[in-house]
């Protein structure tokens, strides 16, 4: 029998924590993050959810917070946006250099200054050097089923690293849609309990997250590393896993609509790819080979899927909420590099950066451009200037 | 008790990220030592003092004789200074090693 | 009261200075707590010098926080050690004067405020040692830091100490005391207290530095004891809502001979020793109308 709720992006999260049992859960309020907390304290008030809700006084200790139980063999969640996932950059870096298997939720916002509380991505794509795996997830249903994966991505034995889930805010975390959720046993099947190795035990006690000299450092940062690369395969397998037992697949780091004979691809992250996918069964009614590529992870990065995915194409943007000022978009950036052998014609679209909608009228624009590519003769392109 | 003791076979190994053993010690530190302090059993009583003040643990009450860890002794000479019946006296290093 | 400290060390190998107070302060305390006992320590003296891989100093569970972090860490642990079923444990931060009184107070605040089961005890050595005695909040008047060189213009450290008892007392925390390793009996009772305490507690002990006062390595018991009988320092508690002076010392010794003997202060004039005479005056007035 099918459970269908009518949820928002930041409930189904929630929900999501909630069928993944945590025992500690520590955040702090911030615009568009706070429905999830929100929503997990009434859980914890219905005892539906057993868990440790933490009152922190900062993002910072609540990352904080939550690493301390974790070693302690704790499954956790905690929840930040914009400003606040900045204040907990050190921690971070933190918890993935310790190896840390957390699951952070961020809405996706714009940064000061201009203050602006809507969404775009420059917030966690400022935050790609920080050792955390990051997936942006395009609608509720995806959402739910991510924060899942996180836990069995973050707490796998070759991987034990940080997971960070993004949803765009306000576009996704407070749009409504009808989505599935999953049966308690379905999970449990799923997401075994949490079980760390060299985790703090009164019988076996440890020493944790110490220093080490220069010649042992950057073996331990050799290490890191490579559990980032061995988690590209178990993201695969946690799909198909998933899939099997829930019927839904994501289809890993990436993933392609209608690419196979496109000559034009646009290359998207997160909630936009709906809108671009529908721009292009327009444009293929009118005869245009075009296709989009879904960025689901950009750590680690889908550097050969972009390469398989974009094969067949001769010209590729890349429409982006962002911009590493003084260059390109951060997307773009890392998709020139994986498509460096290549000879194809690549443009960067840097749009909704403030929060500012990016309409179908502007993807129709975009693709026109892609089309006159010639003509364009900047690599970085704002989109929706007009007022 | 069980005394903490250098382990003389680490190999030079690392954990899968940074969880260590507790009391994972591989090198002892006489080599920071000045001078020694040197307890004459005649004239102490036992008190314990020097054993409460030492900031590194190392003076300990053995069979009714206060005894001291000199592999970690740094050689500050607090207990020497707190003994209320001066039975530790500072030796120069060299000189307390016949 | 020697029968009362588990036997074992907890705290060995360490790489601190030879006379380090604060290493003191880390060893009696975890004698007292004993083996299931959970440690967290921010960046610091103390992590620095006890947590180099391989020397790794700890015989208990014990971790390094983010410098800011110490009390939420400790949270953290409370509340896994809660949800894990995890049963009579103690859950303790050491943490220095900067570490507290500075960049960790926001979450020490937030620790107290939520009640956790935690014991925070704050090692002070007045400066931050670790980094080479930069000033802290918690530095004493007068005193020569590395940012606070004793020339015409800066003339030492100007601010006097936050008081960092009245602002944990001010949460109406359930526990909290100053200690002095001067006073090491004074200090393994109020240990004891804190663990034995429903709540959050609070120490804060006097940790003389050799190498950041200028003094000989031998000497940082001694120089504790001599700051409370001089009145610079004091020992009191802060237990169900109400104030307790442990010692209350009727003649105080000469503050001139206890600063001449710390090359830290070295260069104070007559004005700067009885400005700080008059300091000491205020605070003890301060001190006995409340607390007596």
């Amino acid at each position: 029998m099918s459970n269908k709720v009518f949820v928002s992006g930041n409930e189904a999260v929630a929900i999501g924590v909630k069928l993944a049992k945590p025992n500690v859960i520590a955040a702090y309020p911030i615009t568009p993050q706070t429905i999830v907390v929100e929503r997990l304290a009434e859980m914890v008030e219905r005892q539906e959810l057993n868990a440790e809700y933490m009152y922190v006084e900062s993002e910072h200790s609540a990352l904080s917070a939550v690493m301390g139980a974790s070693v302690l063999g704790a499954r956790t969640f905690t929840a930040t946006s914009s400003q606040g996932l900045l204040y907990m950059a050190e921690v971070m870096h933190y918890a993935s250099g310790g190896r840390v298997p957390l699951v952070m939720m961020n809405a996706n916002r714009s940064l000061a200054l201009p203050w602006s509380i809507f969404g775009d991505q420059r917030d966690s794509l400022s935050m790609l050097d920080s050792g955390w795996i990051q997936v942006y997830v395009e609608d509720a249903q995806e959402s739910l089923d991510m924060i899942i994966q996180a836990y069995a991505l973050a707490e796998h034995k070759e991987v034990l690293t940080p997971v960070m889930v993004n949803l765009d805010g306000f576009v996704l975390t407070h749009t409504y849609e009808a989505i599935e959720v999953p049966k308690e046993e379905q999970v449990d099947k799923f997401l075994p309990g949490f079980e760390l190795e060299g985790k703090m035990d009164l019988e076996n006690p440890r020493n944790l997250f110490f220093s080490s000299s220069p010649a042992d450092n950057i073996r331990f940062k050799v290490q890191q590393h490579q559990a980032m690369e061995n988690s590209r395969e178990i993201i695969e397998i946690l799909d198909k896993q998933y899939g099997e037992i829930t019927g839904r697949r994501y289809g890993g780091l990436a993933t392609g609509y209608k690419t196979e004979d496109a000559d034009i691809i646009l290359i998207t992250l997160g909630s936009i790819t709906g809108q671009v996918r529908a721009v292009v069964d327009v444009l293929r009614a009118g005869g245009e080979k075009v296709g989009v590529v879904k960025i689901r992870f950009m750590r680690p990065f889908p550097e050969t899927e972009i390469l398989k995915l974009c094969s067949n194409a001769a010209v590729i943007g890349v429409l982006e909420k962002d911009i590493s000022f003084g260059y390109h978009g951060t997307v773009y950036t890392n998709v020139t590099d994986a498509l460096k052998n290549t000879n194809k014609r690549l443009i960067n679209f840097v749009g909704g950066l403030g929060g500012k909608n990016i309409s179908q009228q502007d993807i129709e624009e975009i693709f026109r451009r892609l089309k006159n590519v010639d003509k364009d003769t900047n690599i970085v392109n704002f989109i929706g200037l007009e007022v | 008790m069980s005394r903490p003791t250098v382990k003389t076979d680490f190999s030079g190994e690392i954990p899968k990220g940074t969880y260590g053993p507790a009391m994972h010690l591989t090198e002892t530190l006489e080599g920071w030592r000045n001078s020694r302090p040197v307890i004459n059993n005649n004239i102490c009583n036992i008190c314990g003092l020097c054993y409460l003040v030492c900031p590194e643990g190392v003076i300990f009450n053995e069979k009714n004789i206060m005894d001291i860890d000199y592999g970690f002794c740094k050689g500050c000479g607090i207990c020497a200074r707190e003994c209320r019946k001066h039975a530790i006296t500072m030796q120069k290093e060299g000189a307390a090693n016949e | 009261m020697l029968d009362r400290l588990d036997k074992e060390e907890y705290f060995y190998g360490h790489k601190g200075c030879g006379g380090c107070g604060g290493s003191l302060a880390v060893r009696l305390a975890l004698k007292v707590l004993g083996k299931d006992t959970f440690v967290v320590l921010p960046a610091g003296c103390m992590s620095a010098v006890g947590f180099v891989y391989p020397q790794l100093c700890f015989g208990v569970n014990a971790l390094i926080s983010p410098f800011a972090s110490t009390a939420a860490m400790l949270s953290g642990i409370r509340a896994a050690a809660k949800s894990l079923n995890i049963k009579n444990c103690n859950v303790v931060g050491f943490a220095g004067d900067g570490g507290t009184a500075d960049i960790g107070l926001q979450a020490l605040s937030g620790a107290i405020d939520r009640g956790d089961k935690i014991i925070y005890i704050c090692y002070d050595n007045e400066a931050y040692m670790n980094t080479g005695v930069q000033q802290s909040s918690l530095t004493p008047y007068g005193a020569r830091t590395t940012t606070t060189p004793p020339g015409e213009h800066i003339h030492g450290s100007r601010n006097s100490k936050k008081n960092m008892f009245e602002i944990v007392a001010a949460h109406h925390i359930k526990y909290a005391a100053t200690a002095s390793i001067g006073n090491i009996p004074d200090y393994i009772k109020k240990v004891e207290k804190a663990k034995n305490t429903n709540g959050t507690s609070y120490i804060h002990i006097a940790a003389p530095c050799p190498t950041g006062w200028g003094i000989d390595s031998s000497e940082t018991v001694a120089i504790a004891r001599e700051a409370v009988e001089c009145g610079l320092w004091y020992l009191a508690e802060y237990e169900d809502g109400k104030y307790k002076l442990n010692k209350n010392v009727k003649e105080f010794t000469s503050i001139r001979t206890y600063l001449k003997k710390q090359g830290r202060f070295k260069h104070l004039t007559d004005e700067d020793i009885q400005e700080i005479e008059r300091q000491r005056d205020e605070n003890i007035k301060f001190i006995k109308e409340r607390y007596i």
